[in-house]
């Protein structure tokens, strides 16, 4: 049986359709999820995607997470369900407690939009097994909130056990403590990063690498071997 | 009514780029002598029935899961009559 991989559409979402899409391409069964709804239809993990949900009003992802289909996955994240939050997924992760830490307007004000470089620090959660260690890929990262922060003694733990999964190559974009673009918690399954593996699935668009395919692949293969 | 205010900082450890922004643009403009800005929310909240320990037990909730995020953000509550 195909793994079926739920993707959430808040007010103000718009990467959905691509996360929708990439899901497909690497072979898994798309399913649509509401946040209204508390029901995940039956799906095997959840990618939150990105967007400017309720606008980001109060602080990016802060709404959101307390919507009821919030409610489900949060509950279902902490029995082991893999989540992916992306950029504004990635912020309501941080707002509803399943990742440490809090994202931040970038440093220099301004939205950025570019191909980032970064580095597959841990490849051994369950968004990133089709990586190699310290491989680097190319993705697309555009975000006005990304600056990710959190205390000495948070980003020192995160260090000491491999939790930073994803840092930013070249250049840091936003002023993110200690170049993280993305993180995991302790048990591998909850991922949030800021840049859109998603945008970058298909050779024939954007710059024609399909480095955020993996990010896809790794959850099937990860839910298959499960 | 009673109004209680919800004034929401930044921790001071945390970069705010805003009040950087503004603080810069300050002598520019002619406005001398401040030395550093920080920028906050306020949230004006209109309390039906009395503003009693309970209720302000219930609105520091508020304040501590959701209009502030305690990560980053201080905050204080007081009663304006």
């Amino acid at each position: 049986m195909t793994a079926r991989i739920g993707v959430v559409t808040f007010p103000g979402t718009l990467d959905d359709q691509d996360a929708l899409r990439a899901a497909r391409l690497a072979g898994a069964e798309p399913v649509s999820l509401w946040h209204r709804d508390k029901d995940l239809k039956q799906v095997d993990a959840v990618v939150l995607a990105g967007g400017f949900s309720y606008g980001d009003y109060l602080r990016a992802g802060a709404i959101s997470r307390f919507s009821p289909v919030m409610e489900t996955i949060i509950e279902q994240a902490k029995a082991g369900m893999p989540v992916l939050g992306i950029c504004n997924g990635f912020q309501i992760l941080t707002e509803a407690h399943l990742l440490p830490g809090a994202m931040l307007r970038n440093n220099h004000l301004h939205f950025i939009c570019r191909d980032q470089k970064l580095r597959v620090e841990n490849a051994d959660t369950a968004w990133t097994v089709d990586y190699g260690q310290g491989q680097e890929i190319q993705v697309p990262l555009k975000n006005m909130d990304g600056r990710y922060v959190a205390d000495e003694r948070v980003l020192d733990e995160l260090e000491a056990e491999g939790r930073v999964a994803f840092r930013y190559l070249d250049m840091n974009p936003n002023g993110s403590l200690r170049d993280i673009a993305g993180i995991t918690n302790a048990a591998g399954n909850v991922v949030g990063l800021m840049p859109h593996p998603e945008h970058a699935v298909e050779p024939l668009i954007g710059t024609g690498r399909t480095d955020g395919l993996g990010f896809f692949t790794s959850i099937l293969k990860k839910l298959v071997n499960a | 009514m009673a109004r209680v205010v919800v004034d929401v900082m930044l921790k001071p450890e945390i970069l705010d780029p805003q009040g950087q922004a503004v603080q810069r643009a300050l002598p520019r403009l002619g406005f001398d002598g401040i030395a550093d800005v920080r920028q906050g929310k306020r949230f004006e909240l209109e309390v039906e029935g009395p503003v009693d320990e309970a209720a302000l037990a219930r609105i520091h909730e508020m304040a501590e899961t959701f209009l502030a995020n305690t990560v980053i953000e201080d905050f204080t509550v007081k009663v304006e009559s």
